[in-house]
């Protein structure tokens, strides 16, 4: 069990993952898929930082997603901004846009904050709807590739191992940021508030920063997607959306960076599955949302790994 | 001028009632558990699609009614029954997927049970606009006015009156001391849901003929519910009234006077702000922690 504690060891483990899963994949859907499942579990990663480690729950990231995923559009299509450029300029945006409603929002606490957070999300999902001038509206918006360097990503395969780089990376960042004073400072947060600042821990600055992480992680997997899809509407930033990245974040565990990365892998392929049961896809996911809630409110990958040990020390 | 003032009043009135019904359902439910049901919108939606689609089966409407708020009342008793009691001990995220994934449940099985299309109920009674200074008032939103009056006042003298509703009342100050004294705290936490389900079937009932209802109606009212309760302090029956009159009585003035696009908006921006300047809502207690 040690591999799984150790930073390199799991970070090994998920690296040999995504090398050796293209085995079995038969076709392009198969990479189509694996792109969809790394993309949310970068998002995740990212979000976890902020539920899992410093206990502030988000409901409205979908909305950072999109406005990167737009962003990315209106600069390229618009405006003939390279690809790269787009990319990091949305993020930016984003990331001084959630700097700036970070301070006040993260003073709010509990079920105030969940508001807060969806209301952002809605705002967001509501504008890019409403603005077709820019965003296309309901009907969305179709963008080219994405070039850099005179190079061209495109095609499922291509995708796939851009996003495995990406999301290794992404896992490497989270890592260390949670093994650094501030990631210490931040569980400090979440056990306790008062404790953590009454021992001269700067809460607030800490709040903000994994704010702002988590929203630019969100903002650039959205710029990813758009030229990945070549399409977006304004549903991908909808309260759904933000709920989706949530349910997948506690489904996996909280608090759990591998398990960010496993709730984001089984939510993407679930719908998938449930492909054929169409009609009960809806009832199906609410079923799988309020069980895994119920029976393993601490997510899946604690709950197996604990089991796992007391097997252990029962043999 | 002042004409369409009033006529932007009277839709943001009938609004503005449902959302304070929606507001209360919220505010009953956190006072007994400290959950935000996510779902209340949910029993709005049922509410309005059980009887309207048994009035078209050909059920008389006096039989569908009520047959409707029980449906309803018996979804709310089975979702606190397996869904949010064997979760009384988990932190607040867990909860609030727990409810969300509810709301997802119903949505699918409404879609289901009836379908996609939008329906909607005759008015009560008759269509013949009532003039007013001007302006024109449909008899339905008298309708949503005197309903949403008579349940308030009737939550009001169940609360204060009768001894069930003072151990509900109770509990939700204090739990333990509720537990200590003889309350019955898991039929207090049954009654909650089951009292905000019927909250949400009533409201959705009278303001179908108005607004129509699918299965996904109960998504936005939900949220503006939501953001009543909030606005009006979380717990706080008055401020929750309170709270989904401001949001209806804005929504209709914004989309009046600046932009019908954003209607959806306003009641989040309005939400934020409040939040930004007094994080516990217009009436809310400043909530202390203990360390």
């Amino acid at each position: 069990m040690n591999l799984m504690t150790a930073r390199t060891g799991g970070l090994a483990v998920l690296a040999i993952i995504v090398t050796v899963a293209p085995v079995g994949f038969s076709n392009s859907y198969f990479y189509d898929v694996g792109v969809n499942a790394m993309f949310n579990a970068i998002v995740c990663v990212g979000l976890n930082l902020l539920i899992g480690y410093a206990g502030q729950i988000s409901l409205g990231h979908a909305g950072f997603f999109a406005l990167g995923a737009y962003g990315s559009g209106i600069l390229t299509e618009k405006y003939g901004v390279p690809a790269i450029g787009a990319l990091v300029l949305s993020a930016a945006v984003v990331g001084i846009l959630a700097f700036v409603v970070a301070r006040p929002i993260l003073k709010l606490k509990g079920h105030y904050l969940a508001m807060a957070t969806l209301g952002i999300g809605i705002i967001i999902h509501i504008v890019l709807k409403t603005e077709a001038g820019i965003t296309g509206g309901p009907d969305g918006m179709s963008l080219g590739n994405f070039k850099m360097l005179g190079f061209t990503i495109k095609g499922d395969q291509m995708w796939y191992w851009v996003t495995g780089v990406l999301l290794i990376f992404a896992v490497w960042l989270s890592l260390n940021l949670i093994e650094s004073p501030v990631g210490r400072a931040l569980r400090a947060v979440h056990g306790s508030e008062v404790g953590a600042e009454v021992v001269g821990v700067d809460t607030s600055s800490y709040k903000v920063l994994v704010f702002v992480v988590s929203a630019v992680f969100a903002s650039v997997v959205g710029s990813l997607f758009a030229h990945k899809n070549g399409f977006i509407t304004p549903d991908i930033g909808s309260f759904f959306g933000s709920v989706h990245f949530v349910t997948m974040v506690v489904l996996g565990g909280m608090a759990s960076v591998y398990g960010a990365v496993v709730g984001a892998v089984i939510l993407t392929l679930l719908p998938q599955l449930l492909a054929v049961v169409e009609q009960y896809e809806a009832m199906i996911l609410g079923v799988i949302m309020m069980g895994t809630m119920i029976f393993m409110p601490k997510g899946l990958l604690p709950s197996l790994l604990i089991m796992l040990k007391s097997r252990r020390a029962a043999s | 001028m002042f004409a369409a003032f009033l006529q932007y009043l009277f839709s943001g009135l009938t609004s503005g009632a449902i959302y304070a019904l929606a507001g209360l359902g919220f505010a009953i439910i956190y006072n007994a558990s400290h959950v935000i049901n996510f779902a209340q919108g949910e029993f709005i939606m049922i509410g309005g699609m059980a009887t309207a689609t048994m009035v078209a089966a050909g059920v008389p409407i006096y039989l569908a009614i009520p047959l409707a708020m029980v449906a309803s009342m018996l979804v709310g008793v089975a979702m606190e029954k397996f869904a949010v009691e064997p979760a009384r001990n988990a932190d607040v995220v867990t909860i609030i997927i727990i409810t969300i994934g509810a709301s997802i449940f119903l949505r699918g099985a409404a879609q289901i049970i009836w379908d996609k299309e939008f329906h909607s109920l005759p008015a009560f009674s008759g269509e013949t606009p009532i003039a007013v200074l001007g302006a024109t008032l449909m008899p339905q939103s008298l309708w949503v006015f005197g309903i949403s009056a008579v349940a308030i006042a009737g939550l009001w003298y169940f609360f204060n009156r009768t001894m069930f509703g003072k151990a509900m009342l109770g509990t939700s100050h204090n739990r333990l001391a509720a537990q200590l004294v003889g309350v019955a705290v898991k039929k207090v936490l049954l009654a909650s849901f089951a009292l905000s389900a019927l909250l949400g079937a009533v409201g959705g009932i009278v303001v179908t003929p108005i607004t129509f209802t699918n299965y996904e109606a109960g998504i936005m009212l939900g949220l503006k519910g939501f953001s009543a309760a909030v606005l009006g302090g979380l717990g706080n029956g008055t401020g929750a009234i309170v709270g989904g009159l401001i949001v209806g009585i804005a929504e209709a003035m914004a989309s009046g006077y600046l932009s019908s696009a954003y209607k959806d908006a306003i009641a989040f921006i309005i939400i934020l702000f409040v939040l930004f300047f007094m994080p516990s809502g217009l009436f809310g207690k400043r909530g202390t922690d203990r360390v």
